[in-house]
């Protein structure tokens, strides 16, 4: 075959890979299911007390950790394969006032946030990364999981973590205290931090209602006088039961006027997050408003959509070789003589 | 030597009163040689005067004294100083104890200490408050210009406490707003009274304690002890019930009573969920309890929560059961922070494995692609010749 025909056959490969692209839709973010849960962190009304911390470890038996060389205290650093759940702290200064960015603290609760769009969902090569249809929560099966870590690395939260002292380990992350042997929202009950929480700054509840319930909160004047549910928000609406304590008032705080979780933040997670400090401080980043989820099986699902491209792809190389094969085919020959 | 008559004038053994002595200086946190000074200070027969006046009050702060038993309180305080008005306490009436009070005035003018307890009304002049014909506010204006010092005693002398607590029809306010001329109502004499020096020692009622470490203090160093920024001594309100709770290894821990009489709450929890203030509640009532009644009887100690007695905008004003802001200093330690790193560097010895095996692996390529080279060489060399 000629030069020319050869450029003919690849600019028909070109011709192909154009017209698969322009059929194939860009993905939008995914929507989370009718009646998803979720949860509403309020940083104003944390705290520090950890009792959610300690429950997370009750239910999911999960050993204490030292990060901090003290024995008598669950210490951890940062999420671990033995901590699901933790209370981190932004300091400024010297620290003298709640909720203050300078010169203030704050607590922020850190654990899956159930990602709407979930990264560590789409690139899971064996679905053991699942998101419930019925609640939307991430769900991780240990059954199917090879242990490549993929959501390790796909989490933007930095959320799941690896056994890597173990020979087999497998993946843990925070399930809403609903995965098999636990089931608590199955059976009606609040997530533990949830249920343990003395303010309702872990509130529970339809991630609808809760999404309007930030939005109520941070559009509040600062030292009006308003109502905190705590447990679950709404009590029995989307058909999941459970009302916690009896809700609580106090004056709202001067609220960051962003909720972080809604739709902008990379098509939203099912966790709320409400603070006086800018998240970003919080180390909750700043994310795109496309998820990485579907950007990249945007970019994936053309590539390999239909398998036309990677079929072409294959046939220019299959020609390519076979012309390089034909045109030395008596010199190769001629060479072999020579060896044998 | 005065320490000697000690168990004549006051009826108690000189152990007894040394026991006692000790007491009070730890109650401030000073040394035993302190205790030693108080001991002298209140042996002297030279006591200083004390006035005591009450306003609009319960006379819970002066029973809160009486009822004190600690080694024979009520006679200490009667003796150590020479209270000479005590609405309560003193054996005249009427006319004859508004004339004792103006004597011991005026022999002691610029000496005597003032105690109030109750607040000040002020609305339509001051008259809901009347003593021999005259408010309060005059009562207390005119002895505070002779007073070394003025002792707010209780919430409602210090910051308003129940009278001031919302409708406050009276316009209650505090000892320290109507001498420091903060009020509506402006006493004659504003000039000479409003740089008195004023300890709040607040409290509904506050320990006899922190009242007789204050007097004390003063009897024998001639100063008053160190004072926070709203004048309450820094020994009783420089920390907040919370951080001495003896409960609050319960908070720590998220065991919470959830209502009164469950299992938590028998068990002896945290009450922060049944709206305990002491998270922002400043009083030292977790070290020296309530009262003089001891054995681990306080508020919180008999699982009641704290309501905030002692803290002007939570007693008497924000509800029992309503959640407490957590006040902190600072933050506890144990938190990590935001961006707390995790894990360590590679340490020397796996940094120089890791380097050894890098080096071997590069120079052994290194040699095997000459070798390979010097064999290609060789055999190219080999066809040649055999052509």
């Amino acid at each position: 075959m000629k030069r020319r025909d050869f450029l003919k056959a690849a600019g028909g490969g070109a011709l192909v890979a154009a017209t698969t692209s322009g059929t194939a839709q860009a993905r939008p973010n995914k929507e989370p299911p009718a009646n998803a849960v979720g949860m509403l962190y309020d940083s104003t009304l944390c705290v520090g007390c950890q009792a959610c911390m300690t429950e997370c470890k009750k239910i999911n038996g999960m050993p204490p950790e030292q990060a901090f060389g003290d024995d008598m205290w669950d210490s951890p650093a940062d999420l671990s394969e033995k901590t699901l759940n933790i209370i981190k702290l932004y300091r400024d200064g010297d620290g003298s006032v709640k909720d203050r960015e300078t010169d203030g603290f704050a607590f922020v609760k850190r654990h899956c946030q159930h990602c709407v769009d979930a990264g560590c969902v789409s690139v899971c090569p064996v679905t053991a990364m699942r998101k419930d249809a019925k609640t939307g929560i991430v769900t991780h099966h240990e059954d199917v999981c090879i242990g490549c870590r993929y959501c390790v690395y796909a989490c933007p939260y930095n959320v799941p973590k690896y056994e890597f002292s173990k020979a087999d380990g497998q993946i843990r992350k925070c399930q809403f205290c609903n995965q098999a042997g636990v089931e608590r929202i199955d059976q009606g009950l609040l997530p533990g931090c949830v249920e343990v929480c003395p303010t309702g700054a872990s509130l529970f509840g339809t991630y609808s209602d809760l999404k309007a319930e930030a939005e109520r909160r941070v559009a509040l004047q600062p030292g009006e006088n308003t109502v905190y549910p705590r447990g679950m928000l709404n009590p029995g609406s989307g058909g999941y039961a459970q009302p916690g304590l009896p809700p609580h008032e106090k004056p709202a705080p001067q609220y960051q006027p962003e909720v972080f979780g809604d739709a902008d933040d990379s098509g939203g997670t099912q966790v709320l997050h409400i603070a006086a400090v800018p998240f970003q401080k919080l180390g909750l980043p700043d994310l795109p408003e496309r998820s990485f989820a579907a950007r990249s099986e945007t970019v994936q699902h053309t590539i390999y959509g239909g398998a036309v491209l990677p079929i072409a792809a294959l046939a220019g190389l299959v020609y390519a070789a076979r012309r390089s094969t034909v045109g030395k085919q008596e010199g190769d020959d001629s060479t072999g003589g020579q060896q044998s | 030597m005065e320490l000697e008559q000690i168990p004549h004038r006051l009826g108690i053994t000189r152990r007894e009163f040394m026991k006692f002595c000790t007491g009070v200086a730890a109650t401030m946190g000073l040394s035993g040689g302190a205790a030693i000074k108080m001991a002298h200070a209140v042996a002297n027969p030279r006591r200083p005067a004390v006035i005591w006046l009450s306003g609009q009050q319960c006379t819970g702060c002066t029973e809160t004294l009486l009822r004190s038993h600690h080694p024979t309180l009520e006679t200490l305080i009667l003796d150590m100083i020479s209270l000479d008005y005590n609405e309560t306490l003193s054996t005249p009436a009427g006319n004859l104890a508004e004339e004792a009070r103006h004597a011991s005035m005026k022999e002691n003018w610029g000496k005597y200490l003032l105690i109030v307890d109750g607040s000040i009304p002020t609305a339509d002049g001051g008259v809901y408050c009347k003593i021999a014909n005259r408010t309060i506010a005059e009562h207390v204006a005119e002895a505070a210009e002779g007073a070394v010092a003025v002792i707010a005693m209780g919430s409602c002398a210090a910051w308003g406490g129940i009278p001031s607590s919302d409708p406050n029809p009276t316009e209650a306010r505090s000892v320290q707003e109507l001498i420091q001329g903060k009020t509506s109502l402006q006493p004659a004499n504003l000039a000479a009274i409003s740089g008195k020096p004023i300890i709040n020692i607040p409290g509904c009622p506050p320990n006899p304690h922190n009242v007789l470490s204050v007097a004390l203090h003063f009897v024998t160093f001639g100063t008053l002890p160190e004072l926070d920024e709203e004048n309450r001594p820094k020994f009783a309100y420089g920390r907040l019930i919370h951080e001495n709770c003896e409960r609050r290894p319960h908070f720590d821990a998220g065991r919470f009573a959830i209502e009164f009489g469950d299992e938590g709450h028998r068990q002896g929890w945290c009450l922060y969920k049944l709206g305990c203030k002491g998270p922002m509640t400043y009083a030292n009532c977790p070290a020296i309890e309530f009262g003089d009644v001891g054995g681990g009887a306080w508020p919180i100690g008999v699982g009641a929560p704290c309501f905030g007695c002692t803290e002007k905008g939570v007693g008497f004003t924000r509800p029992i059961h309503s959640l407490a802001d957590v006040k902190t200093h600072a933050p506890a330690n144990p938190f990590p922070d935001v961006n707390q790193p995790v894990g360590e560097g590679a340490s020397a010895g796996a940094a120089a494995l890791l380097g050894a095996v890098g080096g071997a692996i590069i120079g052994g390529g290194v040699m095997a692609s000459r070798k390979l080279a010097q064999a290609d060489e060789a055999g190219s060399e080999d066809s040649q010749s055999k052509e």
